[in-house]
């Protein structure tokens, strides 16, 4: 009985210490623009659409553990890995993309940060200059530990969408029965949303982040048991604050007068008349959301980079020992918070274009992962097994399909 | 650019011409032999018709950037692969090395090789291996422009590159590294502390490979620098023989230290293959709790009996070489070995050789108890201005003593 207890202990304790990487991965997926697909979807359509975030969850987690596994095996990064494996050109293309639909990212994140605040009627020219240097200053000033347990506490903050959820009094029988029943409409509008709900949940740099942040974290085939589960918890977390954002727009905008909402602080206001709290709580899970968002992305684009084509890399280095790597991490913060400052600035089709350049990057991604993957003199042992890949290319045709589809429907407009 | 420089990324593709100065075929990859030559580009590998064909140095003529490969002997051979080859395109290019004069860890782009006229042939040395963005930018272009205008565009950009004798390729398989003559004597000689950084960066079948073939001792050194989690996976890695010589170079709390991350049956075989004495020490250590003054200490100390002169001390220093690194204090015990006072060194040298220790002892007598939590002992670090401190056991024995360096190590991880 001592034995099986300080074996427990063991393992509760290798979960807490392989914590991050998985967590702040899949929360940074509910970025701005996640939170405003479910808050439109919640909006327009009620509780129609949440049926899909049960197979949006199986493939969230099908693609982030094969990019944890790979990181925790090899001890490298899936863009080393790339150019390992698949050679500069292919490399510096993928690096390429990324980095501009990582930027339009991040642009998008500090309008969220500017409508999140200007619902408390502070000034974009004030907040997201302060923003864009907090941004900064947190992550070349503060080592990886420190960063990462602000990280972490910013994933708590999503709890701020489960509360506003309750405080709006949804109908929770028809929540939860529209969760498990698949609902199709031969509605354009309706189909694009689906399109779109599922279009936004994996994106390029998530594979790259998460496989670095297991590698930087040091997490070994040891402890890959523990790192598999802390994935798959985050990625359950991930999709119950999706559902509670749905569930709190059906519940407060659907069910007084369906409608389409232009940003996600229309929502947040939508909520207003179910109490002071519901609204605040929600601004401020958007407020937390973007800056979270507007931290990882440029720091794991400058990483992703850096490692793929070879220039030194790392906060713990100096700047005269790694000035590529400064050098586009800065210019990805003031480039994304300096535009969103300039009036008349087509945001919007900034934001469109992201969305392009990411359903153009990810079948590559996707793709070369699973080829990776399933390489033994890479993986050994760890390799995926037979009904893995069958899932895997499944979720990965899927995923390619409705990317490109988004992406179609996107350019035609 | 000077005309005998030639990069592989020219090198790739570039015509072969038999005796007539027709083209045979374009460049696929090109093979070291490392047992033969350092740095000679000793194979071309040659794509043409089905199969890639195998040119000697010995059977090239000339190499020009412009004209190509020109050869005086067309008896070519068949390439099948020939695992004496390091072949620069497969298992070069796009691969990790290190920079030993650097101290880190590069990625492979380009090389730059030195053509050179021996005895009426052209050779094809590698001089430098090419990092940075000139090399990116030759690689993206490699193929679309002439060299020559590449090489034009390429000069604004500054270079960046590291001599061939001062890089060290890195190879996992300890067969192939015997075959393609890889050593990591290089890396010996490299503080343990650059060492660790470097093995840090690498994958754990590289990190290995060093560990496994590097001697023992500058493998303690470097283990000891390496963060705690990855010690105890590349132990875990190592074969228990091979981690027990490496545990037993390192100084006692250290490796106390690194078999506590393991688990109970590994470090339990790593334990078994370890010399006797060693064994014991670790051992002891390892029954304390980390976080306390006895899991911090270590037992290299040495202590002499209160009655000693100063004459007795320097003779216990000339038994005790290994120590003097980094030993400051002496430790006086009575019969029982209860500890009674400490001695700074440097009062040694003042000091008539008749001098009784006890005389040259500190006014007061600081030490902790083993169960000391590490937050007091830092504490007292910090108010007394220590660089050793005593540990005592419950019968007020010296178990240990703490250094600053433990301290600074504490610290840093908060």
């Amino acid at each position: 009985m001592r034995k099986f207890l300080s074996r427990f202990r063991y393992q509760i304790a290798l979960f807490f210490a392989v914590i991050g990487p998985g967590f702040i991965t899949a929360n940074v997926d509910n970025d701005s623009g996640g939170i405003f697909t479910y808050s439109a979807a919640g909006a327009r359509y009620g509780y129609l659409p949440l049926w899909t975030l049960l197979p949006i969850t199986l493939v969230l987690i099908v693609t982030q553990e094969m990019s944890s596994r790979m990181g925790a095996v090899t001890g490298k990064g899936l863009s080393d890995l790339i150019r390992e494996e698949f050679g500069l050109r292919v490399t510096f293309a993928m690096m390429t993309l990324l980095v501009l639909a990582n930027l339009t990212n991040v642009m998008a994140e500090f309008a969220g940060v500017a409508s999140s605040l200007e619902l408390f009627h502070i000034s974009r020219y004030i907040s997201v200059p302060l923003a864009a240097v907090a941004v900064w200053f947190l992550v070349v000033k503060g080592n990886y530990k420190d960063v990462e347990k602000i990280f972490l506490f910013g994933c708590a903050i999503y709890v701020t969408y489960i509360i506003s959820g309750f405080l709006v009094k949804p109908d929770w029988k028809e929540a939860a029965i529209y969760s498990v029943k698949p609902s199709l409409a031969l509605d354009p509008g309706y189909i694009y949303m689906l399109i779109g709900m599922v279009g936004t949940t994996i994106a390029p740099w998530m594979q790259f982040y998460l496989q670095s942040a297991v590698v930087e974290k040091g997490i070994t085939v040891k402890e890959y048991a523990a790192s598999r589960l802390e994935v798959i918890v985050g990625c359950i977390m991930t999709d119950v604050v999706a559902f509670f954002i749905i569930v709190a727009c059906a519940g407060a905008i659907y069910s007084v007068r369906p409608r389409e909402i232009q940003n996600a602080a229309e929502a947040a206001l939508g909520l207003k008349p179910f109490g002071q709290y519901a609204f605040l709580l929600f601004s401020a899970g958007l407020l937390n959301a973007s800056i979270f968002s507007a931290s990882v992305l440029p720091l794991s684009t400058a990483y992703s980079v850096c490692e793929g084509l070879g220039f030194e890399a790392g906060v713990n280095k100096r700047l005269s020992e790694a000035p590529i790597f400064y050098l586009l991490y800065t210019l990805l913060i003031a480039v994304g918070a300096g535009v969103v400052l300039i009036p008349g600035f087509p945001l919007v089709r900034m934001i469109l274009l992201s969305q392009v350049l990411n359903g153009m990057l990810l079948p590559f991604v996707l793709i070369f992962m699973v080829l990776l993957i399933n390489r033994r003199d890479l993986m050994g042992d760890w390799i995926n097994p037979q009904w893995f890949n069958l899932v895997t290319w499944v979720s990965v045709a899927v995923m390619i399909g409705l990317t490109l589809a988004l992406l179609g429907i996107t350019i035609k407009g | 650019m000077a005309d005998n420089l030639l990069f592989f990324t020219e090198l790739m593709g570039m015509p072969v011409l038999d005796l007539k100065g027709r083209r045979i075929g374009r460049v696929k990859d090109a093979a070291l032999v490392p047992l033969q030559h350092p740095s000679r580009i000793d194979r071309f590998l040659v794509g043409g018709g089905d199969a890639w064909l195998v040119i000697r140095h010995d059977q090239v003529r000339a190499i020009s950037v412009d004209r190509g490969i020109e050869l005086n002997d067309e008896q070519l051979i068949p390439y099948h692969d020939d695992e004496y080859m390091l072949r620069i395109a497969r298992d070069l290019l796009d691969q990790q090395i290190i920079d030993t004069d650097g101290r880190k860890v590069v990625r492979v782009t380009d090389l730059t090789m030195e053509i050179r006229n021996d005895e009426g042939r052209d050779i094809a040395l590698v001089v430098e291996v090419d990092i940075g963005l000139r090399s990116i930018f030759r690689r993206l272009l490699q193929g679309a422009l002439p060299p020559r205008w590449i090489r034009r565009l390429q000069n604004p950009i500054p270079p960046n590159s590291i001599r061939w004798e001062l890089c060290n390729v890195v190879e996992p398989d300890p067969h192939r590294r015997l075959r393609l003559n890889i050593s990591y004597q290089r890396l010996e000689n490299l503080h343990p502390a650059d060492l660790a950084d470097i093995v840090e960066d690498l994958g754990p079948a590289e990190r290995e490979a060093i560990f496994e073939t590097i001697d023992s001792e500058v493998a303690a050194e470097a283990l000891s620098e390496v963060d705690p989690k990855m010690q105890a996976a590349i132990l875990e890695a190592l074969e228990p023989e091979k981690a027990a010589d490496i545990v037993e170079e390192m100084s006692p709390d250290e490796a106390a230290d690194a078999l506590s991350e393991l688990e109970d049956a590994t470090s339990e075989e790593i334990l078994h293959e370890m010399a006797s004495e060693p064994k014991t020490d670790v051992r002891e250590l390892l029954e304390f709790e980390e976080d306390t003054a006895g899991g911090m200490m270590n037992t290299e100390y040495v202590a002499l009996h209160e009655n000693a002169t100063a004459v007795d001390a320097l003779g216990a220093l000339k038994g005790n070489e290994d120590l003097l690194e980094t030993l400051n204090t002496l430790f006086l015990v009575d019969a029982e070995e209860r500890l009674t006072a400490a001695v700074p060194l440097a009062r040694l040298f003042v000091a008539p050789g008749s001098a009784r220790l006890k005389d040259l002892a500190t006014e007061m007598l600081i030490e902790v108890p083993v169960y000391e939590h590490q937050n007091r002992v830092t504490e007292l670090f910090d108010k007394y201005n220590l660089l050793t401190l005593p540990v005592v056991d419950e019968e007020g024995k010296l178990a240990g003593v703490i250094t600053a360096d433990d301290i600074i190590s504490v610290l840093r991880q908060k």
